[in-house]
């Protein structure tokens, strides 16, 4: 089980992400509902705006968790690194 | 195996000459060079801009890398992939394999190729005449990378 208020993760933004939401990193609080990954997309999304349109469950994001991709279902801990991205386009 | 993330060009002659690196074993070497096209979806590119994302490009070649391994017998496996500005012509990434016998060398190469171009974090910006554009993914790679499930 984790501690509540313990509860934070870095957030890493690449790519064009990081260019429309004109931000590339930051440490953010995780209130207790928010779980996997999948529901800190939502969170995210719930800023409004530019993070609303382009985190909506209809636009194509990445999601690496300490340099892994993972799928929406998976859970969060204290400290991990995540990042959100386009779909690659390297090689 | 070695993997290098890289503002450099690579010389192809002198990649295949450290992979081979004496080993006696290999009796096919596989090379695959991809470069900077001057037109994509019919825009000219003057240049364009490649971003990664440092730590978990390691990581994911490693794991293309080591997939192949299960599935095929190798000797060993270079990857290069460049960073930074490049423009039309120039070298983009290089995968080299070698292995006992062809087949398996041309297989692996292609694969991890396949899986690189869907999974490893590498971002395409291009420079056109229009203004400055992120390419999109094709879902034609989605679909080759796809196919090595039944295969």
């Amino acid at each position: 089980m984790r501690t509540p208020a313990a509860v934070f993760v870095d957030l890493v933004y690449l790519a064009r992400l990081r260019e429309v939401l004109g931000i590339a990193s930051e440490r953010v609080a995780i209130p207790a509902a928010v779980v996997t990954v999948g529901d800190l997309r939502a969170l995210l999304a719930a800023r409004g705006g530019t993070w609303a349109i382009e985190l909506a469950p209809e636009r194509a994001v990445r999601i690496a968790v300490n340099h892994t991709l993972v799928e929406p279902g998976a859970p969060l801990r204290s400290g991990d690194e995540v990042a959100l991205f386009p779909p690659v386009t390297g090689g | 195996m070695t993997v290098r993330v890289q503002a450099a060009d690579f010389d192809l002659t002198q990649a295949v000459a450290e992979l081979h690196g004496g080993d006696a074993r290999v009796g096919a070497i596989v090379t695959f060079v991809g470069t900077v096209r001057d037109l994509d979806d019919a825009a000219s590119v003057v240049s364009m801009t490649l971003e990664h994302y440092p730590g978990m490009t390691e990581k994911s070649l490693a794991a293309i890398e080591a997939e192949a391994r299960a599935r095929w017998e190798l000797r060993d496996v270079l990857i290069v992939h460049r960073v930074g500005e490049l423009r039309p012509l120039d070298r983009i990434v290089l995968v080299a394999v070698t292995s006992a016998h062809r087949g398996e060398a041309f297989a692996a190469c292609e694969f991890i190729m396949d899986f690189l171009k869907t999974r490893a974090p590498f971002w395409k910006k291009e420079e056109t005449p229009a203004g400055s554009r992120w390419v999109d993914a094709r879902t034609t790679d989605d679909d080759a990378a796809e196919r090595w499930k039944t295969r």
